[in-house]
C-alpha cells in the first residue's frame, strides 16, 4: 500500500473521504445484517435445515440473529449512513464551508464507530456468542449473565459497543451542530438553508440528548453486571432455580424508560435526514420550488420537538400507569399531524405536475417516490399503534415489525438509495447506470411490500416476535407457515435484488458516465463546484421561481440568469 | 407473492377483523369494532395516497401551464386527518380507560399468574380467598414448588397451582401478574389481552370471559432461549364445570392442615 493512499484513509481529516468511509461502514453492515436477516427468515420456516459453518441453528442462535441483526442495522445503518455519512460528505459543501467546523474530530468519531463495529461484531465469537436478547436489552435478561447464552461476555461487548457508539455520535453530533451554527457562508441565512440541512439540524440535537442518555443507561447496566449496584434489578431473582445474589430495590421499569426515550428519537434520527432529502429532490425533480418551504421547517421542528416527548408508547403494556399511557398515546398522535402535513406537502408537489425535460424520472426520484410510498405505508399504522387499548393486542406481534420494518427500515433504505444514487458523482465523479438502477428500484419495491406488507397480517393473527419457531404447546401459530413461508421467500427475492445494486456501485465507479459540474441541475451549493469564496444570494430551490428567469438559479448564482 | 392462506375467511361485518382469532372477552368486542374501522380509514388513506402516487408520475405538466398549489390544498386535508387522528384518540381512550383506570371490582375472581423461564403458573387462592406467602429463596420447581410458596403460612394451605388456567365464563377475573426472573409478556389473543410480567412488581389487569373454549396463552416479550415455547392454555368452561375443576384440583394437604 502506497503511502498516498495510506494517508488518503488512514490519516485523513477530509470531510468527504470521512463521509465515504462512514458511507462503506454502513455497506458492510447493511450486507452483515441482511445475511442475518435471511437466516432467520430460513429458521423460522425451515427450522430443521442444516446450516453451512453453523448447522441446525438452536433457539438461542435465532435470538442472537434477530439481536444483531437490529443493532447492525439501527445503529450502524440508519444511524450511520444517512447522518454522519452523507452530513460529511455533502453538509459543509451544501452551506458553503469548506471543511467540518472541527475536522480532527470528526475523524475521531469515524475512528470511534470502526472500533465499536468490532467490538459488536467480535460478540459472535465469544463462548455463548452474541446476545440473544433483543436489540432493546430488556434487563434482568440483559443484566444477569445466567438467564441464557450470550447473556455473558457477548452481552458485554454489545454494551461496550453500543457505549462507545454514543460517544462517537455525541461527537459528530456536536460537530455537525457548530458547523451549521458557524460555518456558513456569507448570505447563507437560516432560512436560505436547504432542507436536508434544517435536517441534519434537529437531528444533531435528537443525537446530544437521545444518545447521551443511552451512554448513562449502558454505563448504569455495566454496573449492574459488574459492581453489584442495583438499577434495574430487583431483589428475590430467581434464575433457572437459583437464588441471583442479593440485589437492592432497581426497577426494570428504569432500563425502558431510559432506552426509549433514546429509542423513540433515534427513529426520526433516521428518518429526519430522508424527510429533507425527499423534500430537495422532489423539488429538483419536478423543477419547481419546495411547496412551502417554511412549512417544511416547522414541520421538521415540530416533530423534532414531539419526537422528544412520545417515547412511552412503546410501554403501553410494559406496567407503566395507565394515565401516562394515555398522554403518551396524545403525544403520539400530535406527532401525527406534522408527519401528514410534510406527506401532504409532497403530495402537492407531485400533483402540481412536473417538467418531462430535464429528467423523466430518473433513479433518485424513483427512490424518493419509493420512500414516500413506504412512509405513508409504515406511517399509516402509527396511528393504529398508538391507541393503547389496540396496541394491547397488536404489541410485540409482527403488526409491529411491519410497521417498524416499512416506515424506518424500507423508507429508510430507499432513501439511502436515493441519496447514493443522486450524490454519486460527489464521490467519484460518475453518474451511477440508470438502467440497473431502474431495475433496482423496481424489483426491491416489489420484493419489499411482498416481505413486509403480509407481516400485518401474522401480527393480526397473534404472531409475537421473536419466535424462533412456530410450534409449541399451543397450535396458535401453525397455521400461519404458509404465510411465513411467502414472506421468506419474498425476503430472499429482496435480497437478491440489492445485488444489482452492488453491481451497479462497483461497475459505475470505474466506467459511469463522467458527470459534469452540476449533472441534476440543481440549485444547492454541493454542485457549485467552487470551494472557495463562495456567496449565496437567494433561497435553495429556485426552480421556475420567478416566471421570465431561467429554469433554475444556483444559490451562488448573483442575477437570476440562464446558466 | 406470499401465501394468502389463512386461519380465517374475509368477514365483511364489524364484529370481526380478518385473520384475528375469534374474540371470547366481553370488553373485546368493543376492540375489535375499533380495529376493523381503523383499519378500514387507514387502508382507504393507503389507497388514496397511492392513486395520487401513481397519478403524479404519469401525468405531465403542459408547457407554460402554471397552477399554482394554494395552501387550501393542503391545510383542508391536514384539517381532515387531525380530526381523524382525534377521532381515534378519543374512542380508543374511552375504551383505554374502562380497561385499565379502575381496577376490578371487589367480587372478581382471584388469580394469579407468575411467569419464569419458559413456563407460565396460575395460582387459585382456594377456599379461604387469600393467597399463602410465597418466598423466592423457598423456589424449587423439581420439588413441586415452582412459586416458592411458603408451607407455614396457613393460608397458602389450599392455594391451588396450575399450569394451565380456567377460568368461568361470565364472570369478572382479576389477574396478578408477577414474574420470578426476567420481563415475560402475558398474551391471550383470543382474550384481546396483554400484560408485561415485570420481576419486582405485580401488575393486575381484569376482564370478563364470555365465551367458552380454548384459547392458547403466550409469552410477547423475548425472555430468553425458550421464549417461543413459552405458551398454555387457557380454558373457559361453565360454572358448574369450574367448580368441578376446582374440586379435582384442591390440594389434599388442605385438610391436614385444617385439623
Amino acid at each position: 500500500m502506497s503511502l498516498a493512499i495510506r494517508r488518503r484513509w488512514f490519516a485523513t481529516t477530509d470531510h468527504r473521504t470521512i463521509g465515504i468511509a462512514y458511507l462503506l461502514l454502513s455497506l458492510v453492515a447493511v450486507a452483515v445484517g441482511t445475511v442475518l436477516s435471511l437466516l432467520m427468515r430460513i429458521h423460522i420456516v425451515w427450522p430443521d435445515l442444516k446450516l453451512p459453518f453453523w448447522g441446525v441453528v438452536p433457539p438461542e442462535g435465532y435470538l442472537a440473529l434477530v439481536t444483531m441483526h437490529g443493532t447492525l442495522m439501527v445503529f450502524f445503518v440508519l444511524t450511520t449512513a444517512p447522518v454522519n455519512g452523507f452530513a460529511s460528505l455533502v453538509l459543509p459543501v451544501q452551506i458553503g464551508a469548506q471543511r467540518m467546523a472541527f475536522p480532527l474530530l470528526n475523524a475521531v468519531s469515524l475512528w470511534l464507530t470502526l472500533v465499536s463495529f468490532a467490538v459488536l461484531l467480535a460478540a459472535f465469537f465469544v463462548p455463548g456468542g452474541a446476545p440473544i436478547s433483543g436489540w432493546t436489552n430488556y434487563p434482568p435478561l440483559s443484566a444477569i449473565a445466567a438467564a441464557g447464552p450470550g447473556q455473558a461476555t457477548g452481552m458485554d461487548l454489545w454494551l461496550v459497543s453500543i457505549g462507545i457508539f454514543c460517544f462517537a455520535s455525541v461527537l459528530a453530533a456536536i460537530n455537525l451542530l457548530t458547523t451549521i451554527i458557524s460555518k456558513r457562508c456569507a448570505g447563507m441565512t437560516l432560512l436560505r438553508m436547504p432542507l436536508t440541512v434544517w435536517s441534519w439540524l434537529v437531528t444533531a440535537v435528537l443525537i446530544l440528548f437521545a444518545f447521551s442518555i443511552l451512554f448513562a443507561a449502558v454505563v448504569l447496566l455495566l454496573s449492574d453486571r459488574h459492581l453489584a449496584t442495583s438499577f434495574f434489578v430487583p431483589p428475590g431473582e430467581v434464575i433457572d432455580g437459583v437464588l441471583v445474589a442479593p440485589h437492592a430495590n432497581g426497577s426494570p421499569m428504569l432500563w425502558l424508560h431510559l432506552f426509549w426515550f433514546f429509542g423513540h428519537p433515534e427513529v426520526y434520527i433516521a428518518i429526519l435526514p430522508a424527510m429533507g432529502l425527499t423534500s430537495s429532490l422532489l423539488a429538483n425533480f419536478t423543477r419547481r420550488p419546495v411547496f412551502g418551504y417554511r412549512f417544511m421547517v416547522g414541520t421538521t421542528l415540530a416533530i423534532g420537538f414531539f419526537g422528544l416527548l412520545v417515547w412511552g408508547h412503546h410501554m403501553f403494556v410494559s406496567g407503566m400507569n395507565p394515565y401516562a399511557g394515555t398522554a403518551f398515546a396524545l403525544t403520539t398522535m400530535a406527532i401525527a399531524v406534522p408527519s401528514s402535513g410534510k406527506v401532504l406537502g409532497w403530495l402537492a408537489m407531485l400533483l402540481r405536475g412536473r417538467d418531462s425535460r430535464v429528467h423523466p424520472l430518473p433513479t433518485p426520484m424513483l427512490f424518493t417516490l419509493g420512500f414516500l410510498s413506504f412512509f405513508i405505508a409504515g406511517g399509516l399504522t402509527g396511528p393504529i399503534l398508538a391507541q393503547p387499548v389496540l396496541d394491547a393486542y397488536l404489541h410485540n406481534t409482527y403488526f409491529v415489525v411491519a410497521h417498524f420494518h416499512l416506515i424506518m427500515a424500507m423508507a429508510g433504505m430507499f432513501s439511502l438509495f436515493a441519496a447514493v444514487y443522486y450524490w454519486f458523482p460527489l464521490m467519484t465523479g460518475r453518474l451511477m447506470n440508470e438502467w440497473l438502477g431502474k431495475w433496482h428500484f423496481w424489483l426491491s419495491l416489489i420484493g419489499a411490500y411482498a416481505t413486509f406488507f403480509p407481516m400485518h397480517f401474522a401480527g393480526l393473527a397473534g404472531q409475537p416476535r421473536h419466535y424462533a419457531q412456530l410450534t409449541g404447546s399451543t397450535s396458535a401459530l401453525s397455521s400461519l407457515l404458509p404465510l411465513q413461508t411467502g414472506i421468506t421467500h419474498s425476503a430472499l427475492f429482496l435480497a437478491t435484488a440489492q445485488l444489482l445494486f452492488l453491481v451497479n456501485l462497483v461497475w459505475s465507479t470505474q466506467r459511469g458516465r463522467v458527470a459534469g459540474l452540476n449533472p441534476w441541475q440543481a440549485t444547492t451549493l454541493e454542485w457549485a463546484g467552487t470551494d472557495v469564496g463562495c456567496k449565496v444570494f437567494r433561497g435553495p430551490y429556485e426552480y421556475r421561481f420567478h416566471t421570465n428567469s431561467a429554469d433554475f438559479v444556483m444559490q451562488c448564482a448573483e442575477e437570476a440568469e440562464q446558466e | 407473492m406470499s401465501a394468502i392462506a389463512g386461519p380465517s375467511s374475509l368477514a365483511l361485518s364489524t364484529d370481526r377483523v380478518w385473520w384475528m382469532p375469534p374474540n371470547g372477552a366481553l370488553h373485546g368486542f368493543a376492540i375489535d369494532r375499533l380495529m376493523w374501522w381503523n383499519l378500514v380509514a387507514l387502508s382507504a388513506l393507503f389507497l388514496l395516497a397511492h392513486v395520487a402516487l401513481l397519478l403524479a408520475m404519469v401525468r405531465r405538466r403542459k408547457t407554460g401551464a402554471r397552477r399554482e398549489a394554494s395552501w387550501r390544498l393542503e391545510l383542508i386535508p391536514l384539517a381532515l386527518l387531525t380530526l381523524l387522528y382525534a377521532w381515534m384518540a378519543i374512542s380508543a381512550q374511552r375504551l383505554w380507560a374502562v380497561a385499565r383506570y379502575q381496577g376490578a371490582a371487589p367480587n372478581a375472581l382471584q388469580v394469579e399468574v407468575t411467569g419464569m423461564q419458559f413456563q407460565w403458573y396460575f395460582r387459585y387462592p382456594g377456599a379461604d380467598a387469600v393467597f399463602g406467602a410465597t418466598r423466592p429463596e423457598l423456589i424449587n420447581a423439581p420439588a413441586g414448588n415452582p412459586l416458592g410458596l411458603d408451607r407455614t403460612d396457613p393460608h397458602s394451605a389450599d392455594d391451588i397451582v396450575s399450569s394451565s388456567l380456567v377460568l368461568p365464563a361470565g364472570r369478572e377475573v382479576d389477574i396478578g401478574i408477577r414474574s420470578i426472573d426476567v420481563i415475560h409478556g402475558f398474551f391471550i389473543p383470543g382474550m384481546r389481552l396483554k400484560q408485561n410480567a415485570v420481576p419486582g412488581m405485580e401488575m393486575h389487569i381484569h376482564f370478563t370471559p364470555s365465551v367458552v373454549g380454548d384459547y392458547p396463552i403466550l409469552c410477547s416479550q423475548v425472555c430468553g432461549l425458550g421464549h417461543a415455547r413459552m405458551q398454555a392454555h387457557l380454558r373457559i368452561v361453565s360454572v358448574s364445570e369450574y367448580a368441578a375443576w376446582l374440586a379435582s384440583h384442591a390440594p389434599r394437604r388442605a385438610e391436614g392442615a385444617g385439623r
